[in-house]
């Protein structure tokens, strides 16, 4: 099967062990890899602050970037949820554009979703295999495209993981992209309640695939001493798998 | 914020413009009391409402609040044709039915007729839209002392404070807050306990029904058909003021229209459990016309007028806003909303709060008047999955900031900043220039800073705990990462691409 990666502009930058680790799981499971090179940003910064010229000509990129794409995989729900929920929607004047939006929007997949609902995942069979605790931090806009259990399930699936729920997981981080800086104090004080929910299951792990998320949440268990060690679902994965072994998480953790 | 009476002329809705959110959520952040109040109070109603929803739809939840929303969407798709209807009902069923265009003819029409009727003393049901024209101080000051009878909202009145939820007005204050307001304001000894407070309201409230020669009511709907009003409440107090005062006015906004009967079946499963997890309020009243002197009906008013409120939302019926007048009032969006717990309602500065107020308020109030309540949220999307009439209010957030940018609402510094963000992202080599900038510079601003950045080059990062520029508000609560060594396309090249 051919699948072409959307790393994300803050995946790239900031997360590129989990791109890595998407890469290596897929290609595990059998997939053929790609990475589009002329792919940048799906323009959801944009887009939510109300720029929509910029945000069409982003889409319009991504859409032309993936046009030969068979199926396109990203470790962000929450871009996946962008290119889902709004792309034929910037095209609403254009049916000729809205068309290619809604091929696209019907090839890309977020990764915990590609692995169960395209692949059939069986990751038991593989011998998955990580000794520890670890909770999972759901990201809003996965749910929002109906994407919940899918993975807790795959968690499920490793052998050796202790799972341990947090207590509101629904709760948003409080990360909303230029929210974070804009309202700082708000937005402060929904991460320090999500922190304290991490820190209230004891365990080791946070899994956690949404880099904004991740960079929220990490940066405020820095902030409040918590510590927690943050991994991509795709990370603690190929981890299973003895797939990572040449690049171990950093020292510090996170 | 919480527990101190708000002194005369210092009422929480009444804000400077352009509000800035700012200073009031700083202060209701750092309110422990109010903190523990709207936390504990907003995230037991939003679980109540979920399992209620699974225990009576199951898997079939989304299908109701689906057939809800098309209910409404319906008939406000064709709302000049069902406001026809309803008014040809109504005046049949002998309502007098009043047009209001303007918050402030609404409130003249009510005075007027009150002052025409002799009116003294009005008693009052709960009613967001009254809230929204201020009626009860234009009645007062033309002379008709008015009593707010539900027992949120006399508490609320009694304090001088303003509801802070559309649901729950005075989800903000606690039990030893309503005894302080009632011993100073009712002169009765200090109590603290429920059951003692809710029976001197009570005895308070009756003789006050006794006495009153006006009622006044919202709606919670209004039926086409038949033209009939229809209010849920929980305490009975609506059945008083709409029954036993000689002349009953209600006050509703457009929007509020269903077709038909067979529509409220439908809308009152999912108001109620969407507003207090009830499977129906404890009453629910439908009132077609007054008293029928023809059919020998012995109870009721005499004579019953309805204010019909447009105050723009004829402006929201434009086709993108539409969907918001679908809003039932339920409140479930601000019980959801992570946003609104931290910072209560009334730092929303307005009578509607939560994710329908920072929508609907600079809708109906201006954009440039509250240029925080579209801007003043993550999107995260809870308020949408709690609506029962599924209402995309992120979508419409979004449509408000690029009406703001558009507009020049937004400052152009912010509009210049993502227009130059947009364009690094629109070609390759942009995009690579700009990501290589960012990694150089937030990396040697950790390193300058002291902080380690170790192990291998795809997970050796720094952290900044005090960032420059943009990123200060966010190193004023939290750490920043800096990017990595090497970034994830930089490893795909090195590996050689596709294998």
């Amino acid at each position: 099967m051919k699948v072409s990666l959307f790393i994300t502009c803050l995946g790239d930058s900031f997360f590129p062990r989990a791109g890595i680790a998407a890469v290596r799981v897929l290609e595990r499971l059998g997939c053929n890899v790609d990475f589009p090179e002329a792919q940048t940003c799906c323009g959801q910064p944009m887009h939510n602050n109300g720029i929509a010229a910029e945000a069409r000509a982003l889409a319009a990129r991504m859409i032309r970037v993936f046009e030969g794409s068979e199926h396109i995989v990203t470790p962000s729900g929450s871009c996946a949820a962008m290119i889902r929920d709004y792309y034929p929607g910037l095209f609403a004047d254009d049916p000729a554009m809205r068309f290619r939006a809604e091929s696209f929007v019907s090839r890309t997949f977020e990764f915990s979703e590609f692995l169960l609902k395209v692949l059939k995942a069986d990751l038991r069979s593989l011998g998955a295999r990580w000794e520890g605790q670890a909770t999972y931090h759901y990201s809003c806009h996965l749910r929002g495209i109906g994407i919940t259990e899918e993975a807790v399930r795959l968690l499920r699936q490793i052998e050796g993981v202790e799972f341990v729920p947090l207590s509101m997981p629904e709760q948003c981080c409080g990360f909303g992209g230029t929210f974070a800086s804009k309202y700082p104090q708000i937005s402060g004080a929904m991460v320090r309640d999500k922190v304290a929910q991490i820190r209230a299951t004891g365990a080791g792990t946070c899994i956690s695939s949404e880099p904004g998320c991740t960079m929220n949440i990490a940066g405020a268990c820095r902030r409040e001493r918590c510590d927690v060690t943050f991994k991509s679902l795709p990370e603690i994965i190929a981890e299973s798998l003895g797939l990572m072994n040449d690049i171990p998480a950093s020292e510090a953790g996170r | 914020m919480s527990a101190a009476p708000q002194a005369a002329g210092d009422h929480p809705l009444h804000v400077q413009l352009p509000y800035d959110m700012r200073p009031r959520a700083g202060k209701a952040i750092g309110d422990v009391q109010l903190q523990q109040f709207v936390g504990s109070a907003t995230s037991g109603k939003d679980r109540g409402r979920r399992q209620i929803f699974a225990e009576t739809f199951g898997e079939r939840a989304d299908e109701i609040r689906r057939l809800a929303g098309a209910i409404k969407q319906h008939t406000l798709d064709h709302l000049d044709w069902y406001l026809d209807r309803f008014i040809d009902a109504a005046e049949k069923a002998g309502v007098l039915v009043h047009l209001a265009s303007t918050a402030e003819q609404a409130n003249a029409i009510c005075v007027r007729l009150a002052k025409e009727r002799g009116c003294k003393l009005c008693v009052k049901s709960k009613s967001m839209v009254t809230e929204e024209t201020e009626l009860v101080p234009r009645l007062e000051a033309a002379g008709i002392e008015t009593v707010e009878t539900d027992l949120g909202e006399f508490i609320i009145q009694l304090d001088h404070d303003a509801p802070s939820h559309i649901v729950t007005p005075m989800i903000h204050k606690d039990r030893t807050a309503v005894g302080r307001a009632f011993a100073r304001e009712l002169g009765v000894p200090y109590t603290d306990d429920p059951l003692k407070l809710a029976r001197i309201a009570r005895d308070h409230l009756r003789q006050k029904y006794r006495k009153a020669d006006l009622g006044i009511s919202g709606a919670n709907f209004l039926i086409a058909e038949t033209g009939s009003i229809v209010l849920c409440t929980n305490e009975g107090n609506g059945r008083f003021c709409t029954s036993a005062p000689s002349t009953h006015i209600a006050i509703a906004g457009i929007e509020k229209l269903v077709p038909r009967m067979e529509h409220l079946g439908v809308m009152l499963k999912v108001l109620a459990r969407s507003a207090t997890a009830q499977p129906l309020t404890c009453y629910t009243h439908i009132i077609t016309g007054p008293r029928g002197h023809d059919t020998g009906e012995h109870d009721g008013p005499t004579s019953l007028h309805l204010i019909l409120l447009d105050n723009g939302r004829t402006e929201i019926l434009r086709e993108e806003t539409r969907e918001l007048l679908r809003c039932i009032r339920c409140g479930a969006c601000l019980n959801a909303c992570p946003v609104y717990r931290k910072v209560g309602g009334h730092s929303y500065g307005s009578v509607y709060s939560g994710p329908i107020g920072a929508v609907i308020t600079p809708l109906l109030k201006g954009l440039e008047n509250y240029p925080d309540l579209p801007q003043a949220t993550p999107l995260c999307g809870a308020c949408h999955e709690a609506c029962p009439v599924k209402i995309d209010l992120p979508k419409q957030l979004i449509g408000l900031r690029r009406r703001m940018a558009e507009r020049g609402v937004t400052s152009l510094w912010e509009r210049l900043g993502y227009r130059a963000w947009g364009l690094s992202l629109r070609w390759g080599w942009s995009y690579r220039l700009a990501a290589s900038v960012q990694r150089w510079v937030l990396r040697r601003l950790a390193s300058r800073a002291g902080s380690p950045a170790g192990g291998d080059r795809i997970v050796s990062r720094g952290w900044l705990s005090r960032g420059p520029g943009p990123l200060a508000g966010w190193t004023s609560q939290r750490d920043f990462p800096t990017p990595t060594a090497t970034s994830f396309r930089e490893w795909w090249k090195a590996r050689g691409g596709q294998t």
